[in-house]
C-alpha cells in the first residue's frame, strides 16, 4: 500500500523540527512524533527537544542570571549605588525562564501548523522499515506509515545506577531547569560541560556548589583551556573535589542528602551533606524504545548511537538519523539543524550538498566563557607533530574588568597554526566574556582556510577583546611572556 | 641634546630618497604626536635599534583641560568612551537583573564622580605605562609642542616655553585631531567637547549634545544610560558616511529609550544664565529649513560636530608639506609618505583614510617595518571593521548598502537580512525586534 507520509520524523528537537519544516517547504506530506518520557524525578516538557527545554536555552538564561549577579558587583565600581546585600530568588528566575521556554514550545507548535506538518505527541517505535507505531501518554495507539523516516530522538542524561541512591535521590539537568525552588547546597559529580556550566551559574546565583571530578574536566576539549576554565571557577567560588568519585547517596531525616565518596589521591573516604545532587555523567542516546533491532538499524555497540554515513543514512534504506543520536557527530543544536535541513533538501529538493562537520565552532558557557573552533592543541600536535605547528597565545585583560577591579588571570587566547607555507589556522581558542560572540565571526575565516598572515592583515576593532585575536604574535615556542600590555 | 645651526639644513635639502649619506642627525626618526599611531611607530622603530624621539603635547581645551601621553584614544576617545558606555550598560543590566531574580533597593542612582575618578585613574595608569614603555625601549620622549622650522629640523617648546631644536633623518607626523567648535557666540566659553567630558569634575546634568557624529551619539547614549536628561540637536542626517538604514535604527532605539532629538536645527547662540558646576545655559537655535527659532535651557552643552586635523600650526609650510587647505588633512601615497620624501604621516590626519586607532597603529607599524626592516607590506585600508558604541551597538565591515548599490548597481547585489531578539532580553521582555543584521552580497561573484 501507499505510505501516508513522504517523511516521518521521530523526535521534535532541533534536528527533527528543522528537517520536518524544510521538507514541508517542498510541498511534502510530513509528520513529526515527539514524546518526552518523564525523568525519574517526574520532570517533563513540551515540543522542541533538549535544547529548548532542558539544554541550551534555559542554561544560557540561568548563566545570564549569574552574569548579572557579577554585573551588580561591577556596577558599584562604575558609580551605581546599590545597597548591599543583594539577594537572588530562584523561583523568580525559574518562573521567568520556564515561561519563556513554554512560549517557545507554543511557537514550535504554531510553526508546524503554519507549515502544515502533522504533529503527534506520541512515543514512536518501528514495526517495519516504513511503519511506526505511536503510543500516547494514555496508551492509545496510532499506526503511521512513511516513505522516509528520520530518527532524531536525541539523548537523555545517564544515571550512575551502580551508585546506591543515585537514581532515587539525585537529579540531572533534565530536572534542574524545572525546579520551582532553589536547589540549595549542590554537588555535581563528574565533569562534562553541562555540569561545569550548571555549577558555574549556581555559584553565581549565590549557592554553595561543589563539583566532584574523578579525572580531567571537559574531556575532548583542549586541556589547557579546560584547566583555565576550572581555575577560574575555583577563584569564582565553586568548590572542586578533585580525584574523587562518589560511592553512595543516602537521605537524611532533614531531607538533605548524605554523599560518601572516595578520594583516590589520599586513599580516604569522605562524606558531606547537600540539598541537591545533580548527576552529569554523560548522555545516552534515546533508542531503547525505538525497536531498532526489528528493522535492523545498526548502532555503535559501545555508545549505543546510530551509525550513519556522510548523507545521514542508516544501515536501512529510507531510514535516516540526525542530531545527538548519531555516532561521531558533535552534540550541538546548530549541526543538528543544518544536517536536518540539508537532508530534507537532498531527499526532496534535488540537492546533493552534504553536511560539513569540520570546524564547527562551539562555546562552553561557564562563568568565564570558553569559545573555540577547529583543533585543540593536542589534536593538532597529534595530527601534524609539534614541530610542524606554531601556537600563538596571549593573556589579556578585558577593558571592562579594569574599572570593575576584576581578576583577569584566566583571560587567555591561543591560535594553533601550521608552521609551513601559508600557515593555515588550525584552531582558535578564546576564554573571556562573550566568547561565543567573539568566536562566531572567526569561524567564518577558518572555514575559508584563513592563514596567519591574513589574520595579521585584519585590523581589529578597538576597544574590544576580540581585537586581541588579530594581534596574536607571541609564540609558545619563544617562551616569551604572553601578557598583553596596553594599546 | 644639542641644537644645530640653521646653515646645516642647506646640505639637508640635497639629501633625498634612500641613499644613505654619512650625516649625523640627532635622531633617525622624530615622531610628532604621541597617540596611537605615533607611539606604535616609535616603539616599532626602537626594535630596529633606531634612535627615536617622540614629541607629545596637549594644547589645553578652551576650558583649560589637558591630559597625559597616549593621544586621543587613551585619554579622550575610545578608552574612556567605552568605559562610560559600559557604566551605562551596567545600568541596564541592573534593571534586567530584577527580572532574573535579583533583589535590591528600588531606587538606584548613579554617581558621576565615582565613575569619572575610576576612569581617570585607569587612564593615568595607561599614561604611565606608555612613559615606562618608551623608556624601556630607549625612545626619547619630550612633553613638548613640535613644529618644523626648516628642513630636517623641528623646534620643541615645552610647557614653560623653553625651546629646543632637533634634527632627524625622517619625521612622522601623527598629530591627530581636536574637536571643532560651532563658531557661534558662547561656544568656547560655555560649551564643552569630548575633550572635557571624560574628566568633567561634576555631573553634566541636563545635557544638549550638538551633532550627529558617532561621538555625539555615543556620548548622548551613555549620558542617558546614566540617568541624565539628554537632547541631541541634529543639523541633517545621523552618522554621515555610515549605512543610513542602520543609522536610523540606532536613532530610533535611542529615542525609544528616552533621548530627545531636535532635527534640522543648529545652535546660533549660547548664553550663561547661571554659573555653577554645572551651571545653567540658554541655547538659541535656528531651523535649517525655515526661519523658526527655538530656545532651550541646559546644564551642559556638548559640541560634537566633527574634528579638525592638527596640521595648521606645525610649520608644514616651512618644509613644504602639502595639506588639503580646506580640510587640513594630509594627502599621502600608499606608503604613508607625504610630498616631502623624508616626511611621513599616519592616523587621523590622513586624507581619505579611516579615523581609527587600530588603522593608525597598523599603518605606523608597517611603515616602520618598510623603512627599517626591509618589509614591503602596505597597510590594507579595505574592509576594516568598526563599531559604534551607541546603547544599541553597531558593528560593520565592508560596504554600506548605499555604497554597494552605487558601486555595483542595485540589480547586482543581494541583501540578506534578519531581525533577531537576543536571548538575554527575552526574560526582561525588552526591545523585541530591534536587533538587526544584514549581509550585502555581490551576485556576480557568488
Amino acid at each position: 500500500g501507499k505510505n501516508e507520509y513522504d517523511l516521518l520524523v521521530i523526535g521534535g528537537g532541533s534536528g527533527g523540527l528543522a528537517c520536518a519544516k524544510e521538507a514541508a517547504q517542498f510541498g511534502r506530506k510530513v509528520a513529526v512524533l515527539d514524546y518526552v518520557e518523564p525523568s525519574p524525578q517526574g520532570t517533563k516538557w513540551g515540543l522542541g527537544g533538549t535544547c529548548v527545554n532542558v539544554g541550551c536555552i534555559p542554561k544560557k538564561l540561568m548563566h545570564q542570571a549569574a552574569l548579572l549577579g557579577s554585573a551588580l558587583k561591577d556596577a558599584q565600581h562604575y558609580g551605581w549605588n546599590i545597597a548591599q546585600p543583594v539577594h537572588h530568588t530562584w523561583s523568580v528566575m525559574a518562573q521567568a525562564v520556564q515561561n519563556y521556554v513554554k512560549s517557545l514550545n507554543w511557537g514550535h507548535r504554531v510553526q508546524l501548523q503554519d507549515k502544515k506538518v502533522k504533529y503527534f505527541n506520541m512515543k514512536g517505535s518501528f514495526s517495519d522499515p516504513h511503519t511506526i507505531r505511536g503510543l500516547t501518554k494514555a496508551g492509545k495507539e496510532t499506526v503511521v506509515t512513511a516513505e522516509n523516516i528520520v530518527i532524531a530522538t536525541g539523548g537523555r542524561p545517564k544515571y550512575p545506577t551502580h551508585i546506591a541512591g543515585a537514581l532515587e535521590y539525585g537529579i540531572t539537568s533534565d530536572d534542574l531547569f524545572w525546579l520551582k525552588e532553589s536547589p540549595g547546597k549542590t554537588l555535581t559529580p563528574f565533569v562534562f560541560n553541562v555540569s561545569l556550566e550548571c555549577a558555574g551559574f549556581l555559584t553565581g546565583l549565590g549557592l554553595d556548589t561543589t563539583v566532584m571530578m574523578r579525572s580531567i574536566p571537559l574531556r575532548g576539549f583542549d586541556q589547557q583551556m579546560a584547566s583555565l576554565v576550572t581555575e577560574h571557577m575555583e577563584s569564582y567560588g565553586t568548590k572542586f573535589l578533585k580525584k574523587c568519585f562518589p560511592t553512595k547517596v543516602e537521605k537524611l531525616e532533614s531531607n538533605r542528602l548524605q554523599v560518601t565518596w572516595k578520594n583516590t589521591d589520599l586513599g580516604t573516604e569522605e562524606t558531606d551533606s547537600f540539598n541537591t545532587v545533580m548527576w552529569a555523567v554523560g548522555r545516552a542516546p534515546d533508542t531503547k524504545t525505538l525497536n531498532l533491532e526489528t528493522v535492523g538499524v545498526k548502532t555503535n555497540s559501545e555508545t549505543g548511537k546510530i551509525i550513519v554515513d556522510a548523507s545521514e543514512a542508516t544501515s536501512v534504506p529510507h531510514i535516516y538519523a540526525v542530531g545527538d543520536i548519531t555516532e561521531g557527530r558533535p552534540e550541538l543544536t546548530p549541526t543538528a539543524i543544518a544536517a536536518g535541513k540539508l537532508l530534507a533538501r537532498r531527499l526532496f529538493g534535488q540537492s546533493s550538498e552534504l553536511m560539513d562537520y569540520d570546524n564547527v565552532p562551539t562555546t562552553v558557557f561557564t562563568p568565564l566563557e570558553y569559545g573555540c573552533v577547529g583543533l585543540s592543541e593536542e589534536a593538532a600536535v597529534q595530527c601534524y607533530g609539534s614541530d610542524n605547528i606554531e601556537v600563538y597565545h596571549a593573556y589579556y585583560k578585558p577593558l571592562e574588568f579594569t574599572v570593575a577591579e576584576r581578576d583577569a588571570t584566566q583571560c587567555y587566547m591561543k591560535m594553533v597554526c601550521l608552521r609551513e607555507r601559508e600557515q593555515r589556522i588550525l584552531g582558535l581558542h578564546f576564554i573571556g566574556p562573550n566568547a561565543g560572540e567573539v568566536i562566531q565571526g572567526f569561524a567564518l575565516g577558518i572555514k575559508c582556510g584563513a592563514t596567519y598572515p591574513q589574520l595579521m592583515k585584519t585590523i581589529g576593532i578597538h576597544p574590544t577583546c576580540a581585537e586581541e585575536i588579530t594581534k596574536l604574535h607571541i609564540t609558545k615556542r619563544s617562551g616569551l611572556d604572553a601578557t598583553v600590555t596596553g594599546c | 641634546v644639542q641644537a644645530h645651526k640653521e646653515d646645516k639644513p642647506q646640505k639637508l635639502l640635497e639629501m633625498n630618497g634612500h641613499t644613505s649619506v654619512p650625516y649625523s642627525y640627532n635622531y633617525d626618526l622624530i615622531v610628532i604626536g604621541g597617540g596611537s599611531g605615533g607611539l606604535a611607530a616609535a616603539k616599532e622603530a626602537a626594535k630596529y635599534e633606531k634612535k627615536v624621539m617622540v614629541l607629545d603635547f596637549v594644547v589645553p581645551t578652551p576650558l583649560g583641560n589637558s591630559w597625559g601621553l597616549g593621544g586621543t584614544c587613551v585619554n579622550v576617545g575610545c578608552i574612556p568612551k567605552k568605559l562610560m558606555h559600559q557604566a551605562a550598560l551596567l545600568g541596564q543590566a541592573l534593571e534586567d537583573s530584577r527580572k532574573y531574580g535579583w533583589q535590591f533597593t528600588e531606587e538606584v542612582k548613579h554617581n558621576w564622580m565615582t565613575m569619572t575618578e575610576s576612569v581617570q585613574n585607569y587612564i593615568g595608569s595607561l599614561n604611565w605605562g606608555y612613559r615606562v614603555s618608551l623608556r624601556e625601549k630607549n625612545v626619547t620622549y619630550e612633553n613638548a609642542y613640535g613644529e618644523f622650522v626648516g628642513p630636517h629640523t623641528v623646534k620643541a617648546t615645552n610647557k614653560r616655553g623653553v625651546e629646543k631644536l632637533y634634527t632627524a633623518e625622517r619625521f612622522l607626523i601623527a598629530t591627530g585631531e581636536r574637536p571643532r567648535y560651532l563658531g557661534i557666540p558662547g561656544d568656547k566659553e560655555y560649551c564643552i567637547s569630548s575633550d572635557d567630558l571624560f574628566s568633567l569634575p561634576y555631573c553634566p546634568g541636563k545635557t544638549l549634545v550638538v551633532g550627529a557624529s558617532y561621538v555625539a551619539l555615543e556620548c548622548a547614549g551613555f549620558l542617558a544610560g546614566l540617568g541624565l536628561d539628554v537632547t541631541v540637536m541634529v543639523r541633517s542626517i545621523l552618522l554621515r558616511g555610515f549605512d543610513q538604514d542602520i543609522a536610523n535604527k540606532i536613532g530610533e532605539y535611542m529615542e525609544e529609550h528616552g533621548i530627545k532629538f531636535i532635527r534640522e536645527f543648529v545652535p546660533i547662540k549660547v548664553e550663561q544664565i547661571e554659573e555653577g558646576t554645572p551651571g545653567r545655559l540658554k541655547v538659541t537655535a535656528k531651523s535649517t529649513t525655515g526661519n523658526q527659532i527655538i530656545e532651550g535651557e541646559y546644564n551642559t552643552v556638548l559640541v560634537a560636530i566633527g574634528r579638525d586635523a592638527c596640521t595648521r600650526k606645525i610649520g608644514l609650510d616651512k618644509v613644504g608639506v602639502k595639506i588639503n587647505e580646506k580640510t587640513g588633512k594630509i594627502p599621502v601615497n600608499d606608503e604613508e609618505q607625504t610630498n616631502v620624501p623624508y616626511i611621513y604621516a599616519v592616523g587621523d590626519i590622513l586624507q581619505d583614510k579611516l579615523e581609527l586607532t587600530p588603522v593608525a597603529i597598523q599603518a605606523a607599524r608597517l611603515l616602520v617595518q618598510r623603512l627599517y626592516g626591509g618589509a614591503t607590506s602596505k597597510c590594507d585600508y579595505v574592509n576594516v571593521p568598526t563599531t559604534v558604541f551607541t546603547p544599541l551597538e553597531y558593528g560593520a565591515c565592508g560596504y554600506s548598502e548605499e555604497a554597494a548599490v552605487q558601486k555595483f548597481g542595485e540589480e547586482n547585489i543581494e541583501v540578506y537580512h534578519s531581525h533577531f531578539w537576543p536571548l538575554e532580553w527575552t526574560v526582561p521582555s525588552r526591545d523585541n525586534n530591534k536587533c538587526y543584521a544584514k549581509i550585502i552580497c555581490n551576485i556576480q561573484d557568488n
